[in-house]
């Protein structure tokens, strides 16, 4: 495999809030080469979004990243100052949000917001801005797209809006997009069109895919590799494939029985038990031990992350096959 | 949009003219001006004579009749005191009020909308933390106050500012003006702080609230994770995202201000049309103040359909809105 264009080490970013910290991304480890998507998942404050944020420096106060390092084509990310970390925002790493009607601005036309994008990172004359924003649009297939860069986003559907928003994400071919829920807003078939055709792009230009969802299923027919989130830490990771086929962590494991495809029609779905803990007070030790059957008392430490091969978990009693668990 | 500015146009016929109705009956009830106009000692013959010759002899609705059928004349009537025409009489005090709202009113907007976006945006910082203490004195202290505090300090102790009247005018299409001046600067400063002291906590309340929340959006955030400076994420997104609040008040502030500066007026002996219509109405001086309220009126239909006419330049969704 070749260097990888995004390699996260040991990542921490807390929150130093008045109830206290809050530790929304507590050691997240992984690489990503060019051209590959990795699916992120994990229930809601399972610390997905943040890890997003933190990978593009956009984490609003009282947050900040502690600990860890974010490398971008070789280069420190965590260290850069703002104006150089700003400079490679857009250009170098993007991130399209879940909800399409709240990211662009209403009050400018499409062909104004790409413009401003364009601006950020280079010198194009006004010819040059357009030709290069409809390019755009049409390869993520929007028609007639000099004749939409002068329409407003009230005249797009949900679909097409993402759409733009996925062409600004593009504007500068970045290594790396982090796409945040990117479909969860939309319908399902525009869902699967948009997938489809963020994978093709990913593909055609190389660039690198952070596909955060907590749809297991969706990201599975996306990604080739997964990471699983849970409390902040990334609970099992690994190629897709193997980890649905054979899941190590307990959480996991009851993630891939509770999908809907997975059980027996006319039997009530499997669930994990209990609700995530509150990331003010984690238990200390696993934070999953609380939910988890197979824990015992070597779970009151907290494991870390064991590799074999290309898999890894965080776990002193990985399951060996899903089915255990289903119940 | 053509059908829009047509249907607001009658509707600002409309409210024109039941005001009209109500301004013209309310004064009306408020008392008989002829004991006003006429000197207590005047015989019989002279009192029906005025009476005849002013038409109060005739029914009400006759003298409505006659007031709407003047003013679409462009004839306001004729001041029972001054017995001059009421529109020269206006028209000769509007250039000082005109002059003292625009400068207070726009000047504490501008200023007021620059604090209040520093303040949304650093809600952290010292500086922030003062101009929200300076946007709760602004609220809170009474204007007269502010106002004799202001002639204290900068007029009579210091001695930098006059404290009263217009000083040097200039004529510039038939009116006169103060502000081309340094003398007629310089006179109108003290009221113009005096007046814009409330409306800049409002507009530094308004843009810090407008910002804050702005900013928390997924706008801003996929504007910042494309790379855009702050400079023009404050430029370019914000200013857009908060100017709709900002402008309705705006134009609300400058309709009133312009009709009821009168505490300010008559603090800085500022002879603008705030003072007119008290004095009109402490003498009964009813032509005077029907058309007062009347152009009032006009005034802030004028306002509210210019503002509209705003919003639909700026944001696209009111122009869709327009022509549905």
């Amino acid at each position: 495999m070749s260097a990888p264009v995004l390699s996260v080490r040991n990542l921490r970013t807390h929150f130093f809030t008045r109830a206290g910290v809050v530790k929304a991304v507590d050691g997240v480890s992984f690489d990503l080469s060019a051209g590959e998507i990795m699916g992120l998942v994990g229930e809601s404050g399972s610390g997905k979004t943040v890890t997003g944020f933190s990978l593009l420096g956009l984490i609003d106060e009282p947050g900040r990243i502690v600990e860890g390092s974010i490398k971008l084509n070789g280069v420190e990310l965590t260290s850069l100052p703002d104006a150089e970390l700003r400079a490679r925002r857009g250009k170098d790493i993007s991130m399209i949000f879940q909800d399409p009607i709240a990211t662009l601005n209403p009050m400018l036309t499409i062909g104004q917001q790409m413009k401003l994008a364009i601006d950020a990172h280079e010198r194009l004359g006004k010819r040059a801005a357009e030709a290069r924003a409809a390019e755009l649009l049409t390869q993520v297939g929007i028609p007639s797209a000099v004749a939409r860069l002068r329409s407003y986003p009230h005249e797009f559907s949900g679909g097409m809006r993402q759409r733009v928003a996925i062409a600004i994400a593009l504007l500068h071919r970045p290594a790396v997009i982090v796409a945040d829920e990117p479909t969860t807003a939309l319908d399902v078939s525009i869902q699967a069109q948009i997938l489809f055709q963020m994978r093709d792009l990913a593909n055609e230009t190389g660039t690198a895919l952070i596909w955060i969802s907590h749809d297991l299923a969706v990201v599975s027919s996306l990604a080739k590799k997964l990471a699983v989130m849970y409390a902040g830490r990334i609970v099992e990771q690994g190629p897709t494939a193997a980890l649905l086929r054979d899941p190590r962590h307990p959480y996991t494991a009851g993630l891939i029985a509770s999908l809907p495809a997975m059980a027996t029609p006319g039997t009530p779905l499997v669930q994990i038990p209990g609700t995530t803990p509150s990331l003010l007070s984690l238990p200390t030790g696993c934070p999953f031990a609380p939910r988890c059957e197979l824990a015992t008392s070597d779970c009151n430490t907290e494991p870390e992350i064991t590799f074999v091969g290309d898999r890894g978990w965080r776990c002193f009693h990985p399951v060996s096959h899903a089915r255990e668990l289903t119940t | 949009m053509l059908g829009f500015i047509i249907q607001r146009i009658l509707q600002a016929v409309g409210v024109m003219i039941v005001m009209s109705v109500i301004v013209f009956f309310g004064v009306y009830a408020i008392g008989n001006p002829i004991d006003i106009v006429i000197p207590p000692e005047a015989t019989v013959e002279i009192r029906e004579e005025a009476i005849q010759r002013l038409g109060l002899d005739r029914p009400l609705y006759e003298q409505y009749l006659i007031f709407v059928s003047n003013l679409l004349r462009g004839d306001l009537g004729r001041s029972f005191v001054y017995n001059i025409p009421v529109l020269e009489l206006i028209g000769g005090r509007l250039p000082a009020t005109l002059e003292l709202v625009l400068i207070s009113v726009v000047s504490a907007t501008v200023i007021g909308v620059t604090l209040g976006i520093y303040a949304g945006y650093r809600p952290d910082s010292w500086i922030a933390k003062t101009i929200m203490a300076v946007s709760v004195l602004g609220f809170s202290v009474p204007s007269f106050w502010v106002g004799l505090i202001l002639i204290l300090t900068f007029a009579v102790n210091l001695g930098w500012l006059p404290a009263g009247g217009r000083g040097d005018t200039v004529q510039i299409a038939g009116l006169d003006w103060s502000f081309p001046t340094i003398d007629g600067l310089s006179h109108i400063v003290l009221p113009a702080v005096n007046l814009a002291l409330f409306k800049l906590a409002m507009m530094i309340r308004l843009a810090r609230a407008g910002t804050r929340e702005i900013m928390l959006t997924d706008t801003i955030k996929f504007a910042r994770a494309a790379g855009l400076s702050e400079g023009t994420i404050l430029r370019r997104h914000l200013l857009k995202l908060i100017s709709i609040p900002i402008i309705t008040v705006f134009g609300l502030e400058l309709g009133s201000t312009l009709a009821f500066a009168v505490v300010t007026e008559t603090i800085f002996s500022w002879p603008g049309v705030g003072k007119l219509i008290i004095d009109s109405i402490a003498v009964l001086d009813r032509p005077v103040m029907v058309a007062y309220l009347i152009l009032v009126a006009f005034l802030f239909v004028t306002i509210n359909f210019v503002i509209d006419l705003v919003f639909a330049l700026i944001d696209p969704r009111v122009r869709r809105g327009m022509s549905a």
